[in-house]
């Protein structure tokens, strides 16, 4: 029973980091394909939007990471070990955010530092999450070989592969869509939300291929992943309906409505992982050899995974309340000191 | 470099970077909150001022200190992929309610930094002190993890399995309170004497006095009190240890022979070859006094312990040494500082006295770095004490030493980074504020150059 709590402790963090984390790094992704001239303007945006809250955003991370070393630690040991390397790369993303995020902002002089900062702040805008897609796609690419005993087997073959690059490059796009369409709704100037709204379609467009890509390199690799979806009616009708919140989102960008957009955005990757999470369960990590790990064979059930549930139930009961609050203050306009 | 070598070195690295900004964000939050404090009570402007300038210095920490801990959170598999995949589900409860403190604390941060003018003042205020106290909470369950790891308890090893496990128990092992304790007492002491020091630096220069006065008293008044109560706590620390981990005690103290009315060994350099201590002051009985509250108890020397489960003996003696002697000095400076601001109040604007400050800067993250030193390194060879060894907790990973030499250029690469931006912080202030003036937004952030 317990256990159950866990595992929706850990969709749900994972789902919320990349919603909420995702659009955060997005932001970043959308100042690189932003032309010159504009980029001062989308930064403007973008730190007000994400500023008090980009820090509680990565929180995810780490509570996703706390679950699987105390309530998976199988999973966690296996995927430390045999994806150290996009793990490595991935956490230099992270660090290079996180802090040209807050020097860019928080330097006191304004020089030329600022160019060394925002490119650091786009770059691994960029890089984080084309990682963390890899590490996601490697993970069900079926590769990964506890058994392996030399290194390029154990340590490369796992996640260096079309496949996993693939969901990789679909991750980028979804952040990056995340964030156009959540910065439509924050642009005031008319000429800088078209801009956006263009954006916005772009990255819309971009995810889509990028989907198929991943396909295509199932495909490739001999992933039985279209089959699976489309045979199963759940994960049909899940997808059919991300469709239809494409299809209506497209139009109702530029209708301004930005609840709406932003609601459907979200649905739109919620979807999106909820199809895949729904096609794997329970399994985690696919491995060669068909004993794959899943949450429910390889969780330290017992008292570690019930006091793990009781920490997070009680944690949400603090955390969920007031991060709420957090998002609702910071949408009100400023009032007079 | 050996793999093993090169990962104690890179865990070693990033919890020695880890831990200078998880201090300061569990104390600035106390400092910002008192002086928000004043300047809520007095009105006075300076204190805003300073409130606002110290938050912007603690953004700057609070970020790295949170990527750092987000890369040891990771690093911990990376590395000990074995450890972890027994050690999670054991000590996994402090990190688990530590996940909320660290979101909690996130989320006041949040609202605490974009605050200003957007709520009722003494809210804003509460959300700061929420900032604290969630800080001062994940730092001591996250020491609590680390206590377990030299005191293990809440499960029954038989025959390499970890059956009966109880996380609860794991929480509360013997060594939680001691460390923890210890730990939040350094904080402060840290942090209040780096602070002071820079402050107390400007006043030397002659910047903005007032200001720099006020924030070089809430900064030592904490820093002195904790700086007072370390050793007492250092002491229930060792005693706790003399009866827990003989061989760390035995290790700091460089004492190879078991014997009673074991007597303390101040400096020298242990020679681990032929089991003596060359060129050390010796004070008879006083080892056993610390260790166990009488003359003549008996001290468990290394000699009881197998060759190979020693901990290395120069290090952490060195180490040990080095805590307790800038222990001795940060104590002795906040008498000094008591003893004036009650009797001698000209003191405190004198020169020699305000260098005394200065120089003094470093030294209580000095001792961190050497207490913890002590504890880690004292603990060797065990990772999980007298049930894992660290090298068989080691990732498989070959060539772990690039892994340690890139990380080792991050860190230096960050270290000089956040030095830059606040000694551009600290530049920066002073010139943009007339006394009583208010400092706003853009005058800290847009200030050209100060000189
Ligand atoms: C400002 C920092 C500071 C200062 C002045 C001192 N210490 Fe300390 N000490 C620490 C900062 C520290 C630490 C970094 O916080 C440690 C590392 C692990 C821990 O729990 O605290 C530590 C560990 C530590 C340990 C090992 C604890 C363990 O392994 O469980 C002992 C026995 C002492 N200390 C004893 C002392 C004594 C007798 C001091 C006398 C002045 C002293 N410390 C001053
Ligand atoms: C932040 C303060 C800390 C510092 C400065 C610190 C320092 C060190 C040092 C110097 C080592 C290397 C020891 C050696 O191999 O000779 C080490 C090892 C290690 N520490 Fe800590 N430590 C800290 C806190 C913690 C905490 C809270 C944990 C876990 C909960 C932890 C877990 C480990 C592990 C897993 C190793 C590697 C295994 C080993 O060498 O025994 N440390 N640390
Ligand atoms: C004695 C050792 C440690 C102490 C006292 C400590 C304390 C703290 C504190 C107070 C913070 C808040 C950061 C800030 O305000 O700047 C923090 C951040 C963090 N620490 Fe540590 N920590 C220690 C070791 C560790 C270890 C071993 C881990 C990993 C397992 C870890 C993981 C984290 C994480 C993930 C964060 C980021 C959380 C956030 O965003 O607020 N810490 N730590």
């Amino acid at each position: 029973m317990m256990l159950y709590v866990v595992i929706i402790f850990l969709g749900l963090s994972i789902l919320l980091y990349v919603l909420l984390g995702g659009a955060d790094f997005g932001a970043g992704i959308v100042e690189i394909f932003t032309p010159a001239k504009m980029r001062d303007q989308v930064r403007a945006i973008t730190y007000q939007t994400i500023g008090p809250i980009w820090e509680a955003n990565h929180m995810w991370l780490i509570i996703t990471i706390v679950i699987l070393f105390v309530g998976f630690p199988a999973i966690y040991t296996v995927l430390s070990v045999h994806l150290h390397i996009p793990l490595v790369l991935m956490l230099i993303g992270i660090i290079g955010r996180g802090t040209a995020f807050v020097f860019r902002h928080y330097d006191a002089v304004k020089d030329e530092m600022q160019r060394v900062y925002n490119l650091i702040f786009t770059y691994s805008s960029f890089v984080t999450p084309l990682f963390l897609g890899l590490i996601f796609g490697a993970t069900v690419s079926g590769r990964i070989d506890p058994e392996a005993t030399n290194f390029y087997q154990s340590f490369i073959y796992p996640w260096f592969n079309l496949f996993s690059l693939s969901i990789g490059v679909f991750t980028v796009m979804i952040c990056g869509f995340l964030a156009a369409v959540y910065l439509v709704g924050e642009a005031k100037e008319k000429d800088l939300k078209m801009l956006i709204i263009k954006k916005a379609r772009m990255f819309l467009l971009l995810m889509v291929l990028a989907g198929g890509l991943v396909f295509f390199a199932a495909e490739i690799h001999g992933i039985e992943l279209i089959r699976l979806l489309i045979l199963e009616p759940i994960t049909l009708s899940i997808l059919a309906l991300a469709t239809l919140a494409i299809l209506f989102l497209w139009f109702q960008l530029e209708k301004g409505k930005r609840k709406v957009s932003r609601f459907l955005s979200g649905f739109v990757v919620a979807a999106i992982l909820i199809a895949f999470g729904y096609h794997y369960y329970p399994d985690i990590v696919i491995v060669q050899s068909g004993a794959n790990l899943s949450v429910l064979n390889s969780a330290a059930l017992g008292k570690p995974i019930d006091s793990l549930a009781w920490a997070l139930l009680i944690g949400s009961l603090f955390i969920l309340p007031s991060l709420f609050y957090l998002l609702f203050s910071f949408q009100r306009p400023k009032v007079a000191e | 470099m050996e793999d093993l070598l090169a990962a104690r070195s890179q865990m070693a690295l990033s919890l020695g970077f880890h831990i200078i900004f998880a201090c300061i964000g569990m104390v600035m939050p106390f400092f910002m909150a008192t002086s928000h404090y004043q300047y809520l009570k007095t009105k006075n402007p300076l204190y805003k001022d300073l409130t606002k300038a110290w938050s912007k210095g603690v953004a700057i920490f609070f970020v790295t200190g949170a990527v750092s801990g987000t890369m040891l959170s990771f690093e911990l598999g990376l590395l000990w992929p074995k450890f972890m995949l027994h050690a999670g589900p054991i000590f996994g409860m402090p990190f688990s309610l530590e996940g909320t403190a660290f979101f909690i604390e996130a989320i006041a941060l949040g609202f605490f930094l974009y605050g200003w003018g957007k709520f009722k003042p003494w809210f804003h205020w509460f959300t700061g002190v929420v900032v604290g106290i969630s800080g001062l909470a994940s730092g001591i369950l996250v020491v609590a993890a680390n206590g377990w790891m030299n005191s293990p308890s809440g499960f029954d090893y038989v025959n390499g399995e970890y059956l009966n496990i109880d996380p609860i128990e794991a929480l509360f092992n013997d060594a939680w309170f001691s460390q923890s304790l210890h730990m939040t007492l350094a904080a402060f002491a840290a942090t209040g004497f780096a602070v002071a020091g820079i402050h107390a630096y400007m006043i030397i220069r002659k910047k903005n006095i007032e200001f720099h006065k006020k924030a070089f008293r809430i900064a030592l008044v904490f820093g002195g009190i904790a700086a007072l109560l370390q050793p007492l706590s250092g002491d229930i620390s060792a005693k706790d240890i003399a009866v827990r981990q003989p061989a760390k005690l035995a290790a700091m103290e460089a004492h190879f022979e078991t014997e009673r009315g074991a007597s303390l060994i101040i400096g020298g350099i242990p020679d681990e070859e032929n089991e003596t201590v060359n060129y050390a002051i010796k004070i008879p009985g006083a080892l056993s006094f610390l260790a166990h509250g009488d003359f003549e108890a008996e001290v468990i020397g290394l000699d009881q312990f197998p060759k190979e489960n020693h901990p290395p003996v120069m290090v952490t003696h060195f180490a040990f040494q080095i805590m307790v002697g800038m222990g001795m000095i940060l104590m002795a400076l906040s008498l000094l500082y008591f003893f004036s601001s009650w009797k001698k109040k000209d003191w405190l604007r004198a020169n020699w006295f305000l260098w005394l400050f200065v120089v003094a800067t470093p030294l209580g993250f000095i001792a961190v770095e050497a207490g913890w030193t002590v504890t880690e390194v004292g603990r060797q060879p065990w990772i999980i004490y007298e049930v894992l060894k660290t090298k068989d907790a080691v990732s498989p990973i070959p060539g772990i030493a690039y892994s340690f030499y890139l990380f080792s250029a991050i860190y230096l690469s960050l270290s000089a980074a956040v030095a830059f931006l606040l000694i551009r912080q600290i530049k920066a202030v002073p010139d943009s504020l007339k006394e009583g003036n208010e400092l706003t937004e853009n005058q800290i952030s847009t200030n050209p150059k100060s000189e």
